[in-house]
């Protein structure tokens, strides 16, 4: 059997709550292969089952069948103190971070290294330099009430990282926080990716997020993984109406455009959100795009967000204002292929 | 009334009465002890073992759930006539301080258990699942997270707890078991010494307002959810 370079790999997960006719079969038949190093995100709207996945990749979810294996391990297959010592390098952030109110920063970092038999003084050490990696060693004697939503992720993720885990997931990390703290969170966990090689899976229910932040995605719908892939692709091709909803803005395609010759998706990355890409277009261009639908938000001056653009139907024209949007900075554009 | 300020009055009773507040002491203060030394992981066993806890088994729960209850329905008074054969085997006898202090125990106990299982319930589930998702065991869970967690609602409920064996102490007087619900009944019901009455009365009021300030700020002041 070849290695696999895949850190987490899913056979055939199906997980059902209850039994009989109040059963919900919650996931099914889901195959997952994330590579090592890989930022992978899992998206879907609520009730998709993301939640119940990522819990099965640590077994906080037993699943019903299937098979997960995690850096070489079968996790089902553990004894519940195997399973106790594999959670150390498959650690987990949440969206209402759930960090120990009762305990100050430090000692919340502390925690998973004094549950797992660190020296006490060689914990503070260690946690004093993951809360400089995270940007509030000056926190560290705080306690998590005096701090912010942004502050608390960070010590959370600080926490999650102290056992030097191999993976980190992510449970709509920040789902709760305003869009400024949301991308300075996301470029956290970008920089940590980098920097340690720690495999990020990242569970959203944001197309944004994934955005920012993601190579591959799977898309979750009613339990099963009805897309994946890289997330370029899926947001130039995306096939399915789960896809769909997630990719459009304003969540789905207008009927207008299966009229239009050619429709395109223009991703706004941080550039400033000052200059006018579609009246300047029709300035510098003399070209007309028709907004077919927009979602754009403004997070410190700078535009982030999808605009779905349709081009005129000559075919200069068209060709003239694409090669001037993808001249412009922090803008990305993918052609949209649309079929009734 | 106006005797109760006189050297007479304390000449006669001073020494009777402060007999009986240390009496009272003892048995409030054994009694608490050993009755959180049921009732705690009583509890926590509750919370563990419960729908939503870390160890959920329907039956352990409903078992404990059932002791508790029929602990908690009946009266203190009948429950201690009831136990009296079993003190005396357990203790030597059943009247004085220490008679008392078995049926306290006995009734405190459950009513111990689930006002520490209510004060669990308040921990935060999610940070019971973080301490899971880092690998913590059922032990390091209780000791490390239920517990300082909720340190600031068990030591509400603890003055809730005192005060309640208090006023069992009182009742328990009636029966024979010193402290100062039995001053109050012999001297101030059957002799009639309104003063002495009084006296008692004032001192449990005296008594529950300084346990329920002392713990009142001690929660306070280690609840750093409040700063």
């Amino acid at each position: 059997m070849p290695v696999s370079d895949s850190i987490i790999q899913v056979r055939d997960l199906t997980k059902t709550f209850g039994q009989g006719d109040a059963s919900v079969r919650a996931l099914r038949h889901i195959n997952l292969d994330i590579k090592q190093g890989e930022i992978y995100g899992i998206i879907g709207l609520s009730g998709a089952g993301k939640s119940t996945l990522v819990r099965c990749l640590n077994l906080l979810e037993r699943p019903t069948s299937g098979s997960v294996v995690v850096d070489g391990k079968e996790m089902t297959a553990l004894s519940e103190k195997e399973l106790r010592l594999a959670r150390r390098s498959i650690t987990m952030i949440f969206q209402s971070f759930n960090l120990l109110m009762q305990r100050t920063c430090l000692h919340n970092v502390c925690f998973p290294m004094v549950i797992s038999g660190v020296k006490k003084d060689a914990a503070k050490k260690r946690a004093m330099e993951l809360l400089d990696m995270v940007g509030l060693a000056e926190k560290a004697n705080a306690y998590p009430a005096q701090l912010s939503g942004g502050q608390k992720q960070r010590v959370a993720i600080a926490r999650a990282l102290a056992t030097d885990p191999k993976v980190l997931l992510c449970d709509e990390a920040t789902s709760a926080l305003d869009p400024t703290t949301t991308n300075s969170i996301l470029s956290l966990l970008k920089d940590l990716n980098q920097t340690l090689g720690v495999t990020v899976v990242v569970i959203t229910h944001q197309m944004s997020v994934i955005e920012e932040i993601c190579s591959k995605v799977a898309i979750l719908d009613n339990g099963q993984v009805v897309e994946e892939g890289l997330v370029t692709d899926i947001f130039a091709h995306p096939t399915t109406d789960a896809a769909r909803r997630l990719v459009y803005p304003g969540g789905d395609i207008p009927e207008l455009l299966v009229d239009s010759s050619k429709v395109i998706r223009v991703a706004f990355n941080g550039g400033t959100a000052y200059h006018p890409l579609i009246a300047s277009l029709a300035i510098d261009c003399g070209v007309k795009v028709n907004i077919l639908g927009a979602d754009t938000r403004n997070i410190d001056g700078k535009a982030f967000g999808t605009m779905l653009l349709g081009l005129p139907e000559d075919e200069n024209e068209a060709a003239k204002a694409l090669s001037y949007i993808r001249a412009q900075h922090n803008i990305t554009v993918e052609e949209v292929e649309y079929h009734v | 009334m106006s005797e109760i300020f006189t050297a007479e009055f304390w000449g006669q009773y001073g020494t009777l009465l402060l007999e009986g507040f240390r009496d009272t002491a003892i048995m409030v203060g054994i009694s608490a002890v050993l009755a959180y030394l049921i009732g705690l992981p009583l509890g926590v066993l509750l919370i563990l073992t419960g729908e939503h806890g870390i160890r959920p088994n329907r039956t352990v729960n409903r078992v404990l759930g059932w002791v508790v209850n029929i602990g908690r329905s009946l009266p203190f008074i009948i429950l201690m006539i009831a136990l009296k054969d079993f003190t005396r085997l357990l203790v030597g006898t059943y009247i004085g301080v220490t008679g008392a202090i078995v049926p306290l125990v006995i009734s405190a106990a459950p009513f111990i258990a689930r006002m520490v299982e209510t004060s669990l319930s308040e921990v935060d589930a999610g940070v019971i699942e973080a301490a899971q998702s880092m690998g913590a065991s059922t032990f390091q869970i209780v000791w490390k997270v239920y517990l300082p967690e909720a340190m600031p609602s068990l030591v509400l409920g603890g003055s809730i707890s005192i005060i309640t064996i208090l006023a069992y102490t009182a009742i328990a007087g009636t029966i024979g078991a010193g402290g100062l619900g039995d001053l109050g009944v012999r001297y101030g019901f059957y002799r009639n010494v309104s003063s002495m009455m009084l006296v008692t009365v004032l001192l449990l009021i005296v008594i529950v307002q300084v346990i329920q300030t002392i713990f009142n700020r001690v929660s306070t002041g280690i609840d750093k959810r409040l700063r």
